[in-house]
């Protein structure tokens, strides 16, 4: 079979999905685990102490790739819920429910590991830096759409007010990133300053490149598990998901 | 309650009348019920006199502070006023005759929103200058935050509308309302804030002002149709 032959489409509904859902976890999942450990092996054993920071600057391994993820993930959201809306269909708003907790997972981490690196590198663990602060803004972004989305009893209103919300949400983003950067250049000067870090040696790169990686793979994985939950949950009533339960039995 | 008939010819100016008929329709509901317009311009005064009793009475955290007070008591006083924009129009079913309307939905929530700052959002922009008062702005500070909140706080009105339409007839809407508005409302607090800061810093507020006029006409053209959107959601 070439592969223009295949009607992708075919994926769109929830039947067709969640076998194929099923196969790709493990392809994900494992080198996401993979790459996780040597990540780490590398991050945290390989790399060589920093001169400057000493041991505590080994937290960008996870701080990076979280905040990262934390903001592509939200992209990936405004994707999916703009073809929710155009094409009206349910896969799309499933896949953006299912995004939805890790992107809030690792806006989380980002948050809470850099005030943790805060600390030993500038002694404090929060400062209204343009990034964190609009970090915090990104975080109240997606509990906002886990709290409208939890709000609304019927599924497929909440798809489209979530995806209404999230595509409104998206275009704010730069604006609200750059209103900070403006705002903290106006009131603070540059002195607490992440753009000017000194060069990173090539093996920290790569670890946390790797460690991106990982994170990358392991968001797709969880996603693609989410997705197959709330397919069983909210197509209950059809046949296939009584054909897989049955089979399951 | 919807005393007028939707009857209007579909025409090229459907558009604007389609504003003008909500303008005026909203603006006669708002005048009967002055009562609760005057609650929430109290909520607006009750706020800003608030912080002088938390921070105390000495002159100068006073007027470094008072921009930013008088402009996050602003996002509050709107936020507390959103509700009533859709909420008795989607209770008594109006709202799903508006979207059945010839005129277009985009252009009714248009007049909706102009007629909601107009009650809500205009007597609170004229009291400030008092307020401002209080705080020990001078003139020239006063002046530009007044033109800040002018400016600023229609766009507040615009995306907080959107907002309002998303959490029709949901519990617990308030709360929720709060927390789906106000990260969108942080660029118009900070540049209507930054524009008195940049007097004080001895440049000129043109720039924030400008910036604060280009997020209002770009609300202008985009949250209607993001509002009149969520509105289809909620009616359907």
């Amino acid at each position: 079979m070439s592969s223009s032959s295949i009607n992708w489409f075919r994926f769109a509904s929830p039947a067709s999905f969640f076998p194929l859902a099923r196969k790709l976890v493990p392809w994900f999942a494992l080198p996401a685990a993979l790459l996780a450990a040597a990540g780490l092996y590398l991050g945290l054993v390989v790399a060589p102490t920093d001169a400057q920071q000493g041991d505590a600057y080994r937290i960008i391994f996870i701080h990076v790739p979280a905040a990262w993820m934390s903001m592509f993930i939200y992209v990936v959201m405004a994707f999916w819920s703009a073809i929710a809306l155009m094409f009206n269909t349910r896969l799309a708003a499933m896949m953006v429910q299912a995004l939805a907790p890790t992107g809030a997972l690792f806006t989380f981490l980002a948050l809470w590991t850099g005030s943790l690196w805060g600390r030993p590198a500038w002694g404090t663990y929060w400062a209204w830096d343009a990034r964190m602060t609009s970090e915090l803004i990104l975080l109240f972004l997606y509990f906002g759409y886990l709290a409208l989305r939890g709000a609304i009893a019927d599924p497929r209103r909440a798809d489209r007010a979530s995806a209404v919300l999230v595509l409104v949400g998206v275009i704010n983003v730069p604006i609200i990133y750059f209103s900070v950067r403006w705002w903290n250049t106006l009131h603070q000067g540059a002195s607490v300053s992440l753009t000017s870090a000194p060069k990173m040696a090539a093996v920290m790169l790569t670890a946390m490149l790797i460690m991106t990686l990982a994170a990358w793979l392991y968001a797709i994985a969880i996603a693609l598990m989410r997705v197959q939950a709330i397919m069983l949950e909210r197509e209950r009533r059809t046949g296939w998901v009584e054909g897989f339960a049955g089979a399951a039995e | 309650m919807s005393e007028a008939t939707l009857q209007a010819p579909l025409a090229d100016d459907s558009a604007w009348r389609g504003i003008a008929w909500a303008l005026a329709r909203d603006l006669k509901l708002a005048l009967r019920s002055r009562a609760e317009l005057g609650v929430q311009l109290l909520f607006y005064v009750i706020v800003v006199t608030l912080f002088p009793l938390g921070i105390g009475p000495e002159p100068g955290p006073l007027h470094t502070l008072g921009p930013g007070v008088l402009w996050v008591a602003a996002l509050l006083a709107s936020l507390l006023a959103l509700p009533r924009l859709f909420a008795v129009d989607f209770a008594d079913g109006t709202l799903e005759q508006m979207t059945l309307s010839p005129y277009p939905l985009p252009a009714i929530v248009s007049g909706k929103i102009l007629a909601h700052w107009l009650a809500t959002g205009a007597p609170l922009v004229a009291l400030s200058p008092l307020l401002a008062l209080q705080f020990g702005l001078d003139g020239r500070e006063m002046a530009v935050l007044t033109a800040g909140l002018l400016v600023g706080t229609p766009t507040l009105s615009l995306m907080g509308a959107i907002g309002a339409a998303l959490t029709l007839g949901i519990r617990a809407g308030g709360a929720l309302l709060a927390l789906l508005t106000l990260p969108l409302y942080v660029p118009v607090l900070i540049f209507g804030a930054g524009a008195v800061e940049a007097l004080r810093a001895g440049t000129a507020p043109g720039g924030e002002l400008s910036i604060l006029i280009a997020a209002l006409l770009v609300s202008i053209v985009g949250a209607p149709l993001a509002c009149a959107a969520a509105v289809r959601i909620a009616v359907d």
